[in-house]
């Protein structure tokens, strides 16, 4: 990649073959090979599993149920997150306290919590956010934290002698912006991890909708053309997602910042 | 006004196991309204510890600072400073940066607007308004910290070598523009460097320091008449005479 980030049409180039001759590849595998649907589908299977399900007009409901999983898991871990990353980043009585509880749950994979969000939430788009939560609060915190933590003395300093005295105002004006490409580089970690923690959060029915539902569903039917769209769909919008995400935070957030990367 | 007396100062630094770093040791000082005044020593002498006490950053384990009276025990808008490192908001741009102090005492947005753009012609920097920190040179960047401590109308402005990293043009530039600020604004600067030339140029007052634990060894005054000719002999005949206090200093 050169510079900016941007690509020369020779770079674009190599892309674009490198896609097409793995497709062809799998393609070729697929028919020649393997020649069993169930095991492998080949490309034109699934793209005209796909051609069905837009024309089921289905995707879009499946799209969103599984935005609103993940948008309650991420919004919720964001709002309890940054908060408890905060406190702990700033006051140290309040990482002292907290601490050992974080790293004895941090180790318990999310997706062992799903009986739990069941007994506590039910089959509700409730649980699966919740089972999206677990996954995605950690990042949060640690990088909240991680940011406070390396707020540098001078900018406190010079903030005070400016007048800026309480800890909120502090928090506010300085350790929150200084710490915000940690906190958005946390965000990016946790949308990643909620993302994949979607499908299963998905398995247990929640509802009859959902990318991850779909996936399962299919699965039964012995549908693996179908299983595989959805795969690859859940592949490119978590790449969308990403993408947005980082073109918003360094674009436009975090503007002060040369040559960021989060 | 702006008259400021240290009195009986001591700063200890605790070290490792009970041990500690006596950094000021019974400093006694007076800085009248609107004076220059310079502090010199060598490195780790404890001047940078002397200017954070008075600014409040740094608290007094005996004696007493007072500003016109009253005394001095936390950091406020009355004594601003200028860091030696780079110190602006890297998120703020170079307007937000100046700002912040009038913004933090609660003045309504548009009167802070104005008294920024004020202090940002000051240091001539109106093409560089919405610029961000990074995009500037370390010269820029500094004459933003003035700016930026000047918006708050401190009655005493702290400067800890603020010029100490930029090369040599553009600290004679600056030291320059500075003294104009200070004839303009009627202001006491407390000024710490370690460049014999720099405090024989700026200084009412020439505080000399010497080294662990920190005291104030000499205080010279400084009559040379202004605006100040660098190189004139009754320059050169002070700098002779700090050079040799300080390479005493050395010594010891
Ligand atoms: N925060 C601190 N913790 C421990 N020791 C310190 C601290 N700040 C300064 N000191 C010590 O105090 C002495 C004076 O330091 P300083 O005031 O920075 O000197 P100067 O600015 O004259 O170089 C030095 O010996 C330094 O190591
Ligand atoms: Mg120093």
């Amino acid at each position: 990649m050169s510079k900016h980030g941007t690509k020369g049409p020779r770079e674009r180039g190599i892309e674009l073959l490198s896609v097409t001759m793995a497709i062809v590849l799998w393609q070729l595998v697929a028919d020649l090979v393997v020649n069993n649907k169930f095991i492998l589908p080949s490309f034109t299977d699934v793209l005209f599993a796909f051609i069905r399900i837009i024309e089921g007009g289905i995707l879009f409901t499946d799209l969103a149920i599984s935005l609103l999983h993940f948008g309650i898991g991420i919004l919720s871990a964001l709002l309890i997150g940054i908060p408890i990353g905060v406190a702990m980043g700033w006051f140290k009585i309040v990482n002292r306290a907290l601490d050992p509880l974080i790293e004895i749950i941090r180790p318990i994979p999310p997706l062992a919590w799903i009986p739990f969000a069941i007994v506590w939430f039910g089959l509700t788009h409730t649980s699966a956010g919740f089972v999206v939560f677990v996954g995605a609060v950690f990042p949060v915190i640690i990088n909240t934290f991680d940011g406070f933590k390396s707020v540098p003395k001078v900018y406190v300093e010079a903030a005070k002698v400016l007048g800026c005295m309480s800890s909120g105002s502090l928090i506010r004006y300085v350790a929150l912006p200084s710490a915000l490409p940690s906190i958005a580089s946390g965000i990016r970690i946790s949308m990643g991890v909620g993302w994949m923690c979607l499908v299963a959060a998905e398995m247990f029915g929640v509802s009859t909708n959902g990318l991850g539902y779909k996936i399962w569903w299919h699965y039964y039917l012995h549908q693996m053309d179908f299983v595989l769209v959805y795969m690859l769909i859940l592949g490119f919008l978590g790449l969308f997602i990403d993408r947005l995400f980082r073109w918003y935070v360094d674009g436009q957030l975090l503007k002060w910042r040369a040559g960021v990367v989060v | 006004m702006g008259e400021v007396k240290v009195s009986g100062i001591s700063v200890a630094f605790e070290k490792e196991e009970g041990e500690s770093t006596l950094a000021l040791d019974n400093v006694d000082l007076e800085i009248k309204d609107k004076e220059f005044v310079c502090f010199i020593g060598p490195s780790g002498c404890g001047k940078t510890t002397l200017l954070r006490t008075i600014a409040g950053l740094e608290m007094p384990d005996k004696g007493q600072i007072t500003l016109d009276g009253g005394d001095i025990t936390i950091p406020d808008s009355t004594r601003g400073m200028v860091f030696q490192e780079y110190s602006l908001f890297p998120w703020r741009t170079v307007i937000q940066n100046i700002t912040f102090g009038p913004q933090m005492k609660g003045i309504s947005k548009n009167k802070t607007l104005e008294v920024a753009e004020k202090y940002l012609k000051l240091v001539g920097l109106e093409q560089f308004r919405n610029s961000y920190p990074y995009e500037l040179s370390g010269g820029m960047r500094q004459r933003v910290a003035i700016a930026r401590a000047l918006a708050n109308e401190p009655k005493v402005l702290l400067m800890d070598e603020p010029f100490g990293a930029l090369d040599a043009q553009t600290r004679n530039t600056l030291q320059k523009e500075l003294l104009q600020v200070w004839a303009k604004y009627q202001i006491t600067i407390v000024f710490v460097t370690h460049s014999v030339d720099e405090a024989v140029f700026l200084a009412d007052k020439i505080v000399v320091m010497s080294a662990r634990p920190g005291r104030i060894k000499k205080v010279i005054n400084v009559d040379l008449p202004r605006p100040r000719e660098r190189t004139s002999s009754e320059a050169n005949e002070l700098r002779n005479q700090l050079l040799k206090m300080l390479a005493e200093e050395r010594r010891n």
